[in-house]
């Protein structure tokens, strides 16, 4: 047996109040061959499971927000940090498929059954691989502005081609060399909120400087994001577009797709009217006007209700 | 002598084989090898020092838990032995050969040629993604990794991908021919870039008796 669950104690240093915003009822780690997954869930442990996934560069702890109005609907909504990411382990090495092999380490610490998953961005991409892969293990597929486009994915580290020039490749050359002894960069609550703004231009400033509260840890010399340094927004990779988009073509399962329609720098820049040919027949797509990438933030309660009924 | 190369979080076993003068040579093993532990009886002839270096999950090196293998983390693997050397004629067996491509793309002026021969994990996956996910590898305290044999004979390699890192190669080295294929054993990647500009066929022998007469970079 691989994969170890054991119970987690977290402690929240200095917690700022958002409305709406709840931590998670329960916190495990789930090991996933040595590398240990901070897992979390909201609801009713006896409620049907519903699996929830973010995105690149990202922590569970962005659904705060979104998850208890899921949870109190009668959903055991169960997500967890990425390797790398918030809580969980910084790995020796990340990709896209290990990303994969831990979100399924997670979902079979829950349940050997099938269960319905909603993911954000990156998240919506490993989601697609895990249908395809075991299909007997999703029930239905909600994907936030995460389906598969034909431009460049920001926040996906080995799945571009776009980057393979001799500057990138160079520059991501150098990063490995150093990215050992890298540190992220300490800060006040006020000053990484603002780092964050600049890729969530979006969002507001409370929110984001409750998501310091949760997403960073408070060092003597200040706070600082949890994310491994060693992880490196965009990169290069054999990774072709239309093989997401191939994929996406064969799922299923009913899909639920909702788009952004304002670009932002995590966006994956997907176009609705891209994405049509491509749907399977079981898919509903929902594009939100003058809304970013982050639509369950800009509206949870929408979105929640959206999801709430297609579940149903 | 075998001195400890870090690379992120991995301590990576770089042993110099043979010391001296003259241009470098590099050696990269193949999938589930090591590198050898003397210089080979048919690079003998190489006039400069030999140095090897053990991938990740490989040989002497730090055998992480969890996996994530991928050709490209073990090209970031390629160029720290590389910031040993300054510069280095690359001789890549099999997987190594792969990895010594791609180093010979993104670092063209340090890479005073690449020799790709025959040795395991030449393959990887294919130029498709399959609908796969790897649940888990059998547990093994010593190298290789079963996550590297598992992932690295699965890795992508489109052939037009190959090809972007011989372009690059050419466009960043000022060498005439800065990849050279010895190998017998020729999956699609490889026989697409063999018809590519700045390739070409040749015996090992051949091959380093050419980069060993460039003059300095």
């Amino acid at each position: 047996m691989h994969t170890k669950v054991v119970q987690l104690e977290v402690t929240i240093p200095e917690a700022v109040s958002y409305p709406g915003a709840r931590r998670p009822d329960r916190h495990r780690w789930v090991s996933s061959f040595g590398v240990k997954l901070a897992s979390c869930e909201w609801g009713d442990e006896d409620a049907p499971p519903l699996f929830l996934v973010h995105g690149g560069s990202d922590f569970a702890g962005t659904f705060d927000g979104f998850a208890p109005m899921l949870a109190d609907a009668g959903w055991r909504v169960i997500s967890w940090d990425h390797r790398g990411h918030g809580d969980s382990d910084h790995a020796a090495l990340y990709s896209w498929d290990a990303d994969v092999r831990d979100a399924l380490a997670v979902l079979d610490s829950i349940t050997p059954d099938a269960v319905p998953a909603i993911a954000h961005s990156k998240g919506g991409g490993m989601m697609l691989q895990l249908a395809e892969a075991l299909p007997r293990r999703m029930s239905k597929l909600v994907v936030i502005d995460g389906l598969p486009s034909p431009d460049p994915h920001p926040d996906v580290s080995d799945h571009e081609e776009h980057a393979l020039n001799a500057k990138n490749l160079s520059a991501w050359l150098d990063h490995r060399r150093t990215a050992g002894s890298l540190h992220r960069k300490p800060g006040t609550l006020d000053e990484l909120a603002k780092r964050r703004k600049r890729m969530n231009p979006r969002l507001d400033d409370e929110w984001l400087r409750y998501l310091v509260t949760v997403g960073a840890r408070h060092d003597p010399d200040g706070w600082r994001w949890k994310l491994d340094p060693a992880i490196r927004m965009g990169g290069f990779g054999p990774w072709r577009p239309h093989w997401s988009l191939d994929r996406m073509k064969l799922l299923e399962i009913p899909l639920l797709g909702l788009t952004a329609t304002v670009e932002e720098e995590m966006g994956w820049g997907t176009k609705h009217e891209q994405l049509i040919p491509y749907l399977p027949p079981s898919a509903r797509l929902i594009p939100f006007p003058a809304t970013g990438h982050f639509i369950h933030i800009e509206h949870p309660r929408e979105v929640a209700d959206l999801v709430l009924d297609f579940l149903s | 002598m075998t001195v400890f190369l870090t690379h992120n979080k991995m301590k990576l076993a770089f042993h110099t084989l043979r010391g001296g003068e003259g241009p470098n040579l590099l050696l990269l093993h193949g999938l589930g090898e090591r590198s050898p532990k003397a210089v080979p009886a048919d690079v003998s002839n190489w006039p400069g020092a030999v140095f090897a270096v053990d991938f990740t999950g490989h040989g002497e090196s730090t055998m992480p838990g969890g996996g994530g293998y991928t050709a490209e983390l073990l090209m970031g693997d390629a160029d720290v032995a590389m910031s040993m050397l300054g510069s280095a004629t690359i001789l890549g067996r099999g997987l190594g050969g792969y990895v010594g491509l791609l180093l010979a793309g993104a670092r063209p002026r340090s890479v005073r040629g690449t020799i790709i021969a025959d040795g395991h994990g030449m393959a990887g996956g294919g130029d498709r993604p399959g609908p796969t996910v790897v649940r888990g590898v059998p547990e093994r305290e010593t190298t290789p990794d079963p996550f590297a044999l598992v992932e690295l004979a699965a890795d992508l390699r489109p052939p037009e991908y190959a090809e972007q890192f011989v372009a690059l190669a050419c466009a960043g080295s000022g060498l005439e021919r800065p990849i050279t294929v010895c190998a017998k054993a020729q999956p699609d990647w490889l026989k697409a870039i063999i018809r590519q500009p700045g390739v070409k066929e040749a015996s090992l022998e051949d091959a380093l008796s050419y980069y060993a007469a460039l003059p300095k970079s």
